[in-house]
This record gives C-alpha cells, structure tokens and sequence, in this order.
C-alpha cells in the first residue's frame, strides 16, 4: 500500500472533523476521496500531507510512518492545494527553479525538469511571464506543475478543478491522467461524482467526518441506484394531486417540479406515466437523471446501515 | 540526511526569493521606508533646527544635522518593519508557506530568509538616508573603529526589529493586523531621543524617553559617530537590541509551529 491510513481523527477544539477514517491506496491508483463542503476531505490531505496533526491514528506512507519520519514523507509526495500556492511575484519558471533548489536537486537537473514540465502542461510560452498574470485554469497547472518537479511517487490533489472552466478542467483530467499511467499514486478529493467516476480507480465517500462508503465508481453507482426523474408541472395544483399520489420532494428552488427516486429504465418510466394518467394529473414535462452526487448522500446519509452493503 | 548545508542552502534560496520580491517593485519597498525618514529630514532641520540649537542642550554635538542624523538612521531602520511584516504576512496567508511546510526543507530557512533579507533592504535605506543627511550638512567625528562599532550596533538594531517584525507578519490573520500591531513600535522614536534631546521635554515624557530600548540604542550610536557622552547606554543598547531580537525570533518560530496545528 502506497497510502495506508487507520483511525484518523482530528478535532479543532470541540468541532469533530474526522471521526475514526481508515484509508488504504495501491501504489500507481488514483484513489478520490468525494464528499461535500466541509466533510473533512482538505482536512484529511493536510494531515496526509504532513500540514497538520491528526489527534489519534496511524499513518503510513510511501513506507514511512507519518509521525516518525515526517522529513521523508514529504520527500516522497507533491501537493497541490485547493487555493494555487504559487508565489505571484516570480514567473513561472522562477517558480519551477524555487522548488528545484529546494528540492536540492542539481541546476542542469532543474533546468531539464523546469523546461519538461512547463512544456508538457502548455506552460513554456508563459514562462517566463510572473505568475500574478495568470488565468485560474494556468495557476492551478503551474500550481502541479511545481509539486511534481521533485519527481514525487504520491501526489494530493485538493479539489483541482474547482472553479476552473470546462476546458482548463478537461485538460487537468488529461494531466492527472497520464500521471497516473507514468506510476504516480493520485490521492485526489472532489466534490464531483463525473470528476471521481472518470478518474479514480477508487472511490471514498466522505460525510460529516467518516467515510460511508468505499468501492470502484461503477460498484458506487450501481449500489446506490439513486437516480431519479424530475417532473414539472403547469400549475400549483397539479403538483399538489401529483406529489400526494407519488410522495417525492417538491423543489425548493421552483415550486411546479417534484423529483421522484427512479432508476431511469423504460419499464419504469411507463409505469410512473400509467400512475399519473390514471389518477389525471397532466404533466408538463420530464427529465430523466442518472444517479448524481445529491443521490449518494442521499441515499448513504439516511440510512445509518447502509455501509455494510458497500463493504 | 537533512543537515546543516541543507539548512544553509535552504536559507539562500529562500534569501534570494526575498531579495527578488524586493526588486521587483523597488518603489513600493523604498517609499514605504524612506518618505517618513525624508520628511523628518526636511522638516525636523528646516523647522526646529535653529530652535533646538539655539536651546542648548545638544551637548558636544554641534549642528543639529548632527544630532539629528544617528536618529533618522534608526527611524529608517524602524520604518523598514513595514515591508518586511507585510512580506512575511502575504506569505503566511496567501498558501506558499502551507507549501514550503510540506516539502523536506529546514523550516527555519523561512524565516531566515525574511528575517536576512528585510535586514538587506533596510540597510540599503539606511545608506540612502545618510547619504542625504550628508549632503545636507552631517560630518561624523568617529574614528575607523567607532565606525565599525556604529555600524555592527545598527546592523545588531536591524536584524533585532526585523525579527520581531517578521514574527508580527507571520503571527498575524491578516495584513490589517499586522499593521496596526506595529503602531507601537513605530511610535518609540518620537517620545525618544532620537530627535530633540530629553532634556528639553517635560518631566513626564522625558522620564518615558529615558526608559525604552530607543534612547539607549540613539545615544550609544551618536556617541559613537559624534563622540557625545555613552556611559552605560552601550551595555543597554545590546542588551536591549539581543531581548529584542530573541523575542521576535522565538515568537516567529512558535507562531509559525502554532499554525501548523491550527
């Protein structure tokens, strides 16, 4: 195991944050920790990652153990932050020499890795521009670009495409990609299902401080079988007559919709349109919806047994 | 396999990040320290010279641009605090510090870095506003040897302040704070003797003048570039310059292990 983690918790003052997390990573996978805002996953890579103490639990990675040889830790990973910790004063390729020299490599060394990266993440042409005049989407590769030079065998990735465009996000998939094909191990949080579906190998849901689930994207999906169909309707009371008839959630956002659990099949879809007509109730419209984030929590975080069924 | 060239290497490269950040906006970096200093210049000898002259109480000094200048040298250092708080604050708050913090680097480096390289620019400061005191009038009557000492007392000085204003950079949640933790610092060498001699204030201020690390550290600097009288200010002037110096560099570095276990 590449990342070998058992009962983490971590506290800030009386706030529970992790509650007991056991992690384990194959070297050259991309594991992807999924969870929503303020479930503990940066809280997690900062402990991984050496930024902070865990109060309790034991860590193992790259062989060495968290606590006892930290200096070696931090020799083996790259990190790459929710926030680009890149310095705005310096180019990027003064950026890319900082990291060289303090990873005591050679200059020629640095030189060849600085040249090599910024090339392969289509940054040579900014390189020698400063850092401040960057758009999100370059900052954040630049931002990879920086924790890699080091030749590291375990990357952490915090939420890397958060608040970058489709493409700039298409682009960092392609990168953390081919990472792994290269025999990098990938620890990466999201908070996007397509994120952790098109990259992980495996994937860990995070909520409220333990992991309720853990299992390759399709095993998730399949299990959790939460998709679900909205419809919209013209007026108040056919959604009244329509929600008393099926249960389902009425939108917060728009009152005339109701979303009603539903795998999405033909078969299903026939039958939930059969209910409706024999009770009248006119439907104005209809979206199907394969099994999305809200889905997993949903479907994990109401039933408190539900993470037997994952192991 | 972390040892001590590791730690020197780690401090120049970080050293030379500092020195390159203050180059590129050169402007900002000088201004901050030297408009105060040029302005009490201007004002201070145009205005109140002929007055504190003619009062007397300058001792052997015998122009007041040579009373003046040993303060203004300090004040400048005093100013350069600025600069390096903010620099050690944007670093602490913008992420690169969260980085530095998860790669095998000597972690003292950081602050060395901050700490020798503000102490870099204020000296350079320094010698711009001697070189105007200079052309306006100033002639320090110092042999070689209390040259050197002036000089290692005001490098002692700056490396002191420095520290401690790194440590307020890093200590602080935000640029704001900083700023407003060193108003107090900043604010010593006008109730010192730094610019008009104590003796010409009232009892009240006069007695706080004489008991800050400021007059002590003022006086042994004049005493020594224009042999005015020393005494026991010397002792103090060191001892005040390494309580300083301490207190910043061990507040930096537990404000900045504080932060890793935020």
């Amino acid at each position: 195991m590449m990342i070998h983690a058992k009962g983490l918790r971590k506290s800030f003052g009386n706030h529970l944050v992790l509650d007991g997390i056991d992690l384990d990573v194959a070297e050259g996978a991309i594991f992807s920790l999924l969870g929503p805002n303020g479930a503990g996953k940066t809280t997690t890579v900062q402990i991984l990652s050496t930024l902070i103490q865990a109060n309790s639990g034991e860590v193992c990675i790259a062989s060495h153990d968290l606590n006892r040889e930290p200096e070696a830790v931090r020799a083996a990973i790259g990190v790459t932050g929710q926030f680009s910790a890149v310095d705005n004063v310096l180019t990027g390729e003064e950026n890319m020499m900082l990291m060289s020299n303090l990873r005591h490599l050679n200059r020629q060394e640095g030189r060849r890795r600085t040249a090599e990266l910024l090339g392969r993440f289509d940054l040579a042409e900014a390189a020698k521009k400063p850092a401040s005049t960057y758009s999100g989407g370059m900052r954040r590769k630049l931002d990879l670009a920086m924790g890699l030079i080091g030749n590291p065998r375990v990357v952490f990735l915090d939420e890397p495409t958060t608040g970058l465009d489709p493409r700039s996000r298409q682009i960092m998939w392609q990168i953390i990609h081919d990472l792994a094909a290269s025999g990098v191990t990938i620890f990466l949080t999201t908070q996007y299902l397509d994120e952790a579906d098109y990259l992980a190998n495996r994937v860990a849901v995070l909520d409220k401080g333990k992991l309720v689930a853990e299992g390759t994207p399709s095993e998730l999906k399949r299990r959790i079988s939460g998709g679900h169909v909205q419809l919209e309707f013209a007026d108040a009371l056919e959604l009244e007559k329509a929600s008393r008839l099926l249960g389902g959630t009425a939108n917060a956002d728009n009152a005339l919709t109701l979303r009603v659990a539903s795998n999405g099949s033909v078969a299903a879809l026939r039958e939930l349109l059969g209910r409706l007509d024999t009770a009248s109730v006119s439907v104005a419209g209809l979206s199907v919806h394969t099994p999305d984030l809200d889905d997993v929590y949903f479907a994990l975080t109401s039933q408190p047994n539900k993470k037997e069924v994952f192991q | 396999m972390n040892g001590m060239s590791y730690e020197i290497a780690d401090t120049l490269t970080m050293l030379r990040r500092v020195l390159v950040h203050m180059l590129r906006n050169p402007a900002a970096t000088l201004m901050s320290t030297l408009a105060t200093p040029i302005i009490l210049l201007l004002l201070m000898y145009n205005l109140f010279g002929v007055a504190v002259q003619q009062a007397g109480t300058m001792g052997s000094a015998t122009s007041y641009i040579d009373y003046l200048t040993p303060g203004l040298i300090l004040i400048t250092a005093m100013y350069g605090m600025g600069m390096a708080t903010i620099r050690a604050n944007t670093d602490m708050t913008q992420g690169i510090i969260a980085r530095f913090r998860t790669m095998s680097i000597s972690r003292v480096s950081v602050l060395n870095g901050h700490v020798i390289g503000s102490t870099i620019g204020a000296l350079f400061s320094i010698s711009v506003i001697a070189i105007l005191s200079y052309l306006t009038g100033f002639r320090p009557t110092a042999n070689v040897g209390e040259l050197l000492a002036a000089l290692g007392l005001i490098v002692l000085f700056v490396l002191a302040i420095t520290s401690l204003a790194v440590a307020i950079g890093i200590a602080s949640k935000s640029p704001e704070a900083a700023n407003s933790l060193l108003f107090l610092p900043l604010v010593l060498p006008f109730i010192s003797s730094a610019l008009i001699p104590t003796s010409s204030m009232t009892p009240v201020v006069a007695w706080i003048a004489e008991n800050q690390p400021f007059t002590p550290i003022v006086d042994t600097v004049r005493g020594l570039l224009m042999g005015t009288p020393i005494g026991n200010r010397a002792i103090l002037a060191v001892v005040w310059c390494v309580g300083i110096g301490l207190a910043g560099y061990l507040w930096s570095r537990a404000a900045y292990n504080r932060n890793t276990n935020q």
